[in-house]
């Protein structure tokens, strides 16, 4: 025997390595998550400011527009996206996987780039300057859509692809029609799928920020915008705050509900068999699947497309001059630094946010993998919780609850890649936390029984075989951190700022210069993103986690 | 010597683990034989030190493991399904253990070759573990848990995964491997055929509890109680009544030489596949209803005029045919007698 010493350090290391697994994770939401949400139900629940919320008109106009915008956004989503959904589940056609990429494309791009794409697409001189669109409800759902095409066709597209089309054969053998088939067979068994992709885009364009902030305009507000405006245009931290508590509320409904769909949507995708029944097109079909691929795959490109080309067309010629007026001074009117500064500060708070996302969530999902049972569901839950909290609920939060805190938390930028963290946490447990389950236990048992220490089998074999999902998390920690606009919009100080809030203050400025600038930066932090989200997809595998 | 003393698990109230004991002793192999659910797995992983005792104590000669970490142990154990590790290849996974410990680079590579030649394995060194069949799997799990030389070695149903064919061939092997290594085995299983073929000594193991350990022929010859017979597979089990030196069986009365019950003592009796045979002067009448080939013997079902059917095994050649009427005599010696209502 080795002495009963080292057994006990050990068995003491192994008790305090559970411990943090608990402890750090909790500390840290404790502070960055739950003490700004409880600064903000204080401010909100002192008396009159909820009442004044449903009493104000005004106000009362901002809750329905964000109602009536997200489902009609929604609705033109679902539009949008079922042809699609329908081609990519049923027609085997070549560059079918990299369609189903490209769909996915906006829905990881910041919002502050497609906002700027649309605004480029519709503003005088730009292709669609004959709608004579301005600002306003249109462009802004027409955003909307754009953003979240993916959900449809990702979520119901790989449900319909799984639905046995015997079924269908079944009615058609029975006299149905095709109409018949699809309203009465169909739509039925797709109504799952369907239902969770619209409650996600319903939660999405509900919580929406940065696209209603740039794109509708300035009579339209949502709740979201409308944190904002009360916060920094009117000063007014009561009603912000009464707003905030608002949308938390809504959020957590729409999530609930959005919980419970996909409980039923799971046990409907027991009972269906998983056959992946796609075929060429034949004879007419091939018109109808190429009309709709033509058709999403303009709408999805053209803004992107027109963004690069006019940021490197300046006045009727090709120039890099945009991109060279970044690295200078002349900037510094509108930004205390230079526009590189601020991708510099993107790419270091991406890396800082990354890293305390992948150490509390990776902490965190030990835990939850861990323990099967009731205080790893609560914990999972708790940690959920951030998903459910719209960003500039996060940004808020930190703003009246630090802006009186004691020393250096106040004023520190280590806030913004916080508060990036706490909005990529989820993300972090929902991949890791799969993937460490999925490991066999009797691998971890097997590398004890050969003389592995407790430490030594998570290195020898959580680690590795989860080293994937790590990655992808990583990934999509460093993605979220590129594109965060609404809670940083609270907390960037004007001598640190993201690429996001760069291109913000370059997009409030009259003046084509400005507008030069926004799109050059918008064509950088879509480059920047478009690595990372490559990189993931090169190391993802099937099946990793939920998103 | 491995000593396994009153070991009590439990699983909530459900107790695995029963009150077990059980001594190993070196270079033996013992057979815990038990249907699932009995525990066996759960012994296993109390010896190994995954699954904490309640109550009880294993102990490695004079040394309690009680405060010993499993990785301390120095058992090796071979899961159920193997559990090899996927992101490893064959040498990376016969490896593993040789790793945790002191041995240098080549001494290691060295190790491996030597174990992998063991359970001739040589050529896949390199292949991936997903690539491999299950008997293949089945030995680099075998050669992972023998490289770092456990004193103990234990296994879970080895061969459960595996076909037929793999079946046979590899107990034979593992019983050579076992015998040249002169190493110490637990080996736990549900099946009696590869108990007896691999066996020192067998444990049954029934509701987290040993009810009989013995040799094989003895407990072939005299199961513990009427639960093992029938768990053997013997039987039918009937009830039957002690008369003086006669038994009363629904099949009539047998003559038992050997010390019986107390007169009058009601018996529950189960027939050992030896104690049956044509016998044309056979004092039992009876009708073939099934003739089972099985190569070189055939199993038939004989339905007696009373009582219920009786299995026969007999030699293929001249085998009689399902419809003959046949006669059986009944060797009181494998008769076996259990006192009724003791389960």
């Amino acid at each position: 025997m080795t002495g009963t010493a080292a057994v006990t350090r050990e068995v003491r290391g192994a008790r305090l390595a559970r411990a943090a697994q608990i402890a750090v994770p909790l500390a840290f939401l404790g502070v960055f998550f739950a003490w700004p949400l409880a600064a903000i139900l204080a401010r909100s629940l002192r008396p009159g400011a909820i009442v004044d919320v449903f009493t104000d008109a005004s106000l009362r106009q901002v809750v329905w527009f964000t109602l009536w915008q997200a489902a009609l956004s929604t609705a033109l989503t679902l539009v949008a996206g079922l042809p699609a959904a329908y081609v990519v589940a049923r027609y085997d056609f070549p560059g079918r996987r990299a369609f189903l990429a490209f769909v996915t494309i906006p829905f990881v791009l910041p919002t502050v780039v497609v906002a700027t794409a649309f605004l480029v697409l519709l503003r005088s001189g730009g292709p669609l300057a004959f709608l004579h669109w301005q600002p306003g409800v249109v462009p802004m759902l027409i955003a909307h859509v754009f953003f979240n095409v993916a959900v449809v066709v990702r979520t119901v597209g790989g449900f319909w692809a799984n639905l046995d089309p015997r079924r269908e054969e079944a009615a058609r053998m029975l006299g149905a029609s095709r109409v018949r088939t699809f309203t009465a067979v169909t739509l039925p068994l797709l109504a799952p799928a369907i239902l969770a992709a619209a409650s996600i885009v319903f939660l999405f364009t509900f919580t929406s920020f940065g696209v209603v902030l740039l794109l509708a305009g300035p009579a339209h507000f949502t709740i979201e915008t409308e944190i904002y405006r009360q916060a920094f245009a009117f000063l007014d931290l009561r009603t912000a705050a009464a707003l905030a508590l608002v949308q938390i509320v809504a959020v957590l409904v729409i999530v609930t509900a959005l919980a419970r769909l996909q409980e039923r949507r799971s046990v409907a995708q027991r009972i269906v068999g998983g056959a992946d029944v796609a075929r060429r097109p034949r004879g007419r079909e091939r018109i109808v699947v190429a009309s709709i691929l033509g058709v999403t795959t303009v709408f999805l490109a053209a803004p992107l497309a027109v963004l690069v080309w006019r940021s490197v067309r300046v006045g009727g010629r090709f120039t890099l001059g945009s991109y060279r007026a970044l690295g200078s001074s002349a900037s510094a009117s509108t930004l205390f630094v230079s526009p590189w500064a601020a991708v510099a500060n993107s790419v270091k708070f991406a890396l800082i946010a990354t890293a305390i996302a992948l150490v509390v969530g990776g902490l965190a999902s030990v835990a939850i993998a861990a323990r099967p049972g009731r205080s790893s569901r609560t914990m999972d839950a708790f940690l959920m919780l951030p998903l459910g909290t719209s960003a500039v609920t996060i940004g808020f939060g930190f703003l009246i609850a630090y802006q009186h805190a004691p020393g250096w938390l106040a004023d520190t930028w280590l806030l913004v890649p916080i508060a990036h963290s706490i909005v990529a946490i989820p993300f972090v447990v929902r991949t890791v936390v799969p993937a460490l389950r999925r490991i066999d236990p009797r691998l971890r048992d097997a590398a004890t029984m050969l003389g592995a220490a407790p430490r030594r089998v998570w290195r020898e074999i959580d680690l590795p075989i989860t080293a994937r999902a790590f990655v992808v998390a990583a990934g999509f920690c460093a993605a979220v951190s590129l594109g965060e606009f609404g809670a940083t919009l609270f907390i960037a100080r004007p001598d640190w700022p993201t690429v996001p809030i760069a291109i913000d203050r370059f997009l409030v400025k009259p003046g084509q210069i400005y507008l030069d600038q926004a799109l050059a930066m918008s064509v950088v932090l879509m480059l920047l993103t478009a690595v990372v989200i490559f990189a993931i997809e090169r190391v993802r595998v099937r099946d990793l986690g939920e998103i | 010597m491995l000593t396994i003393a009153g070991a009590v698990v439990k699983f909530g109230a459900r107790r695995v683990l029963d009150g077990v004991d059980l001594e190993l002793g070196d270079g033996e192999t013992v057979v815990v034989l038990g249907p699932s659910g009995s525990g066996k797995t759960t012994l296993l992983r109390a010896v190994a030190g995954l699954q904490q005792l309640d109550e009880g104590r294993v102990a490695w000669d004079a040394d309690d493991l009680a405060g010993v970490a499993p990785h301390r142990r120095r058992f090796g154990l071979m899961f159920q399904e193997y559990a090899l590790f996927p992101h490893r290849d064959v040498a990376g996974n016969v490896e593993f253990g040789l790793r945790m410990g002191p041995a240098d680079r080549s001494a290691r590579a060295r190790r491996v070759d030597e174990v992998l030649e063991l359970v001739g394995l040589a050529d896949l060194r390199d292949r991936r573990v997903a690539s491999l069949s299950g008997g293949e799997q089945q030995r680099v799990a075998l050669a992972r848990a023998l490289a770092v030389s456990p004193r103990l070695l234990m296994l879970d149903e080895p061969l459960g995964a595996l076909d037929r064919v793999w079946r046979r061939r590899l107990l034979d092997e593992l019983r050579a491997i076992l015998d040249r290594a002169a190493l110490s085995a637990l080996y736990v299983t549900h099946d009696h055929e590869e108990a007896f073929a691999i066996a020192h000594r067998i444990a049954i193991m029934r509701e987290g509890r040993i009810v009989q350990v013995a040799e094989p022929p003895e407990i072939w010859r005299a199961p513990a109680d009427a639960w093992t017979a029938r768990f053997l597979g013997f039987g039918p089990v009937v009830d039957g009544e002690v008369c003086g030196t006669q038994l009363h069986t629904p099949w009539g009365a047998i003559a038992i030489t050997r010390r019986l019950p107390s007169a009058g003592a009601a018996v529950e009796v189960v027939l050992r596949p030896d104690a049956v045979r044509l016998d044309e002067s056979g004092p039992i009448e009876a009708l073939i209803t099934r003739a089972m080939f099985a190569g070189t013997r055939v199993e038939l079902t004989a339905a007696p005029l009373t009582g219920p059917p009786i299995e026969v095994v007999v030699a293929a050649a001249g085998a009689p045919h399902v419809g003959e009427h046949v006669h059986l005599t009944i060797d009181p010696a494998a008769v076996l007698l259990y006192p009724r209502g003791a389960d």
